[in-house]
């Protein structure tokens, strides 16, 4: 099932975080939201997950899991039991959950930190963790919020491939919320641009290009300064 | 050590103004006179210890089943908290030592008034704190939940009463160190056993080192069952970073 936004509006007070925006994502397809700090990316993400309603337009979406800006994770509980959380919230009993998240510990990378709390991770494991919880929730949508803003350039780009690679194995509807141009074109099937607030839709830009990608892609390169352009000119207008 | 350090310095001040007669022996006697007084009156104050320690155990755990009871009722239901908070804010305008003998009149010398007014002391720190903690969740983790459709006791169970937790110690804490000041005014309202009876009797009788070596145990209490909450804070709440409140990179 495609997962449709047409004219959506919502307005916290006076203040307009997203006005008529009209976005489509097919079944297993990445869609980045790009778009400056404040035009209401978050808020877009909060609307696909039905964690609020529009003020205006319709949302057809199938199922969502969100994964929050900051990864969410509870400091109290090892690293196994925040990957798990998505299914103890639906009732999943804790040794179940434990044996479904511990599956895929060794293809994420996070073998022999089972135990560990999310004090004791880098921030890329803590993110694995968070991506793993987030997939767990056996949705077919994922919403995923600046899942690499926190993280130093090195862990980003690897953290990218990891990505890229997960979704290969995992496919999902991935709305990919981020204000990293080049990385919106090395994951994405689709590009959508936002303005500042209330945002709007500037362009969408369809990313037509085979993977895996690196950043070095002459494609990839153009595509970036494209969507920069697109966005400067915006900004000045 | 530097604190070990100062306490032993302040002692020998007091001891040496005392010994040069500077102030009345029977206003304030020189320390080595408690010390005295603690050895010769052990028999009677280590009953009196005991008495006192079991009113302030029963009262700690009465406020904090009581504690607990208010928070969570306050935070899961909007017409609970709206007519028990300032019912529980009121109580602490209470005179404790106005109410004392009310409590002995209608319960009288026994346990239970003792026990009573240990927990109206104690509750109010667990109350709130508990209820400021379970309200101050991580809105991230609480969006993560609500998105997985979990359900109201589901919320409650993973993420808000964990995340209480390092407030509520804090409470327990508090209320562990006043929790002696209710035991001590119920036993001057009306009881013939106790610290609180010991100071009380041992001032009318102008036995100032006696007063004193109660007054000192009572200090030793509150500080022990302080100490005996932090380290179960350490033990349960270990997650929290030391240096960092909350909400720390």
């Amino acid at each position: 099932m495609d997962l449709e936004l047409t004219s959506v509006r919502k307005a916290y007070g006076k203040v307009v975080a997203l006005d008529g925006v009209t976005l489509r994502a097919r079944a297993n397809e990445t869609v980045a939201v790009v778009g400056p700090s404040g035009c209401g990316k978050s808020t877009l993400l909060e609307l696909v997950c039905r964690l609020t309603e529009p003020d205006a337009g319709t949302i057809r979406a199938p199922k969502a899991a969100l994964m929050p800006q900051r990864d969410g994770l509870l400091p109290w509980l090892s690293a196994l039991d925040n990957a798990g959380l998505a299914l103890r919230a639906s009732g999943v009993s804790k040794r179940d959950a434990r044996a479904a998240a511990h599956e895929h510990f060794e293809a994420f990378g996070l073998t022999g930190f089972e135990r560990a709390r999310p004090g004791e991770l880098s921030g890329g494991m803590r993110q694995r963790v968070a991506f793993l919880r987030t997939l767990l929730a056996g949705r077919p949508v994922l919403c995923l919020d600046e899942p690499f803003g926190a993280l130093d350039a090195l862990t980003r780009s690897q953290m990218q491939r990891w990505l890229a690679d997960a979704l290969l194995q995992e496919p999902r509807t991935v709305l990919l919320v981020t204000h990293d141009v080049e990385e919106a074109a090395l994951l994405a099937d689709r590009i959508v641009l936002l303005s500042p607030r209330p945002g709007r839709v500037v362009e969408t830009i369809e990313v037509d290009l085979p993977r895996p990608r690196a950043r070095t892609d002459l494609a990839i390169v153009e595509l970036r300064e494209r969507a920069l352009a697109a966005i400067e000119q915006r900004e000045l207008a | 050590m530097a604190a070990a350090l100062l306490v032993l310095l302040a002692l020998a001040g007091w001891e040496a103004l005392v010994r040069a007669e500077v102030v009345d022996p029977l206003l304030l006697p020189a320390p080595t006179d408690v010390a005295q007084a603690l050895w010769t009156d052990r028999a009677i104050l280590s009953e009196d210890l005991l008495v006192t320690t079991g009113e302030v155990v029963l009262g700690l755990a009465a406020a904090l089943a009581l504690g607990a009871l208010l928070g969570f009722a306050m935070h899961l239901s909007g017409p609970v908290r709206r007519t028990l908070r300032p019912l529980v804010i009121g109580s602490q305008a209470i005179p404790i030592p106005v109410i004392a003998p009310l409590f002995i009149l209608v319960l009288g010398f026994g346990l239970a008034p003792k026990v009573l007014m240990v927990a109206l002391v104690c509750f109010f720190p667990v109350t709130i704190n508990l209820y400021d903690g379970l309200r101050d969740v991580d809105p991230d983790a609480q969006k993560l939940l609500r998105s997985l459709d979990a359900s109201r006791w589901r919320r409650l169970a993973l993420l808000e009463a964990p995340s209480a937790l390092p407030a509520t110690f804090t409470g327990v804490k508090i209320a562990a160190a006043v929790a002696v000041i209710g035991a001590v005014f119920a036993e001057w309202a009306g009881s013939d056993r106790g610290l609180g009876h010991t100071l009380l009797i041992a001032n009318g009788q102008l036995e100032t080192a006696r007063a004193f070596a109660a007054t000192v145990l009572l200090f030793a209490l509150a500080i022990a069952l302080y100490g005996l909450f932090a380290l179960l804070e350490r033990r349960v709440v270990g997650w929290t970073p030391r240096t960092a409140p909350r909400g720390g990179q």
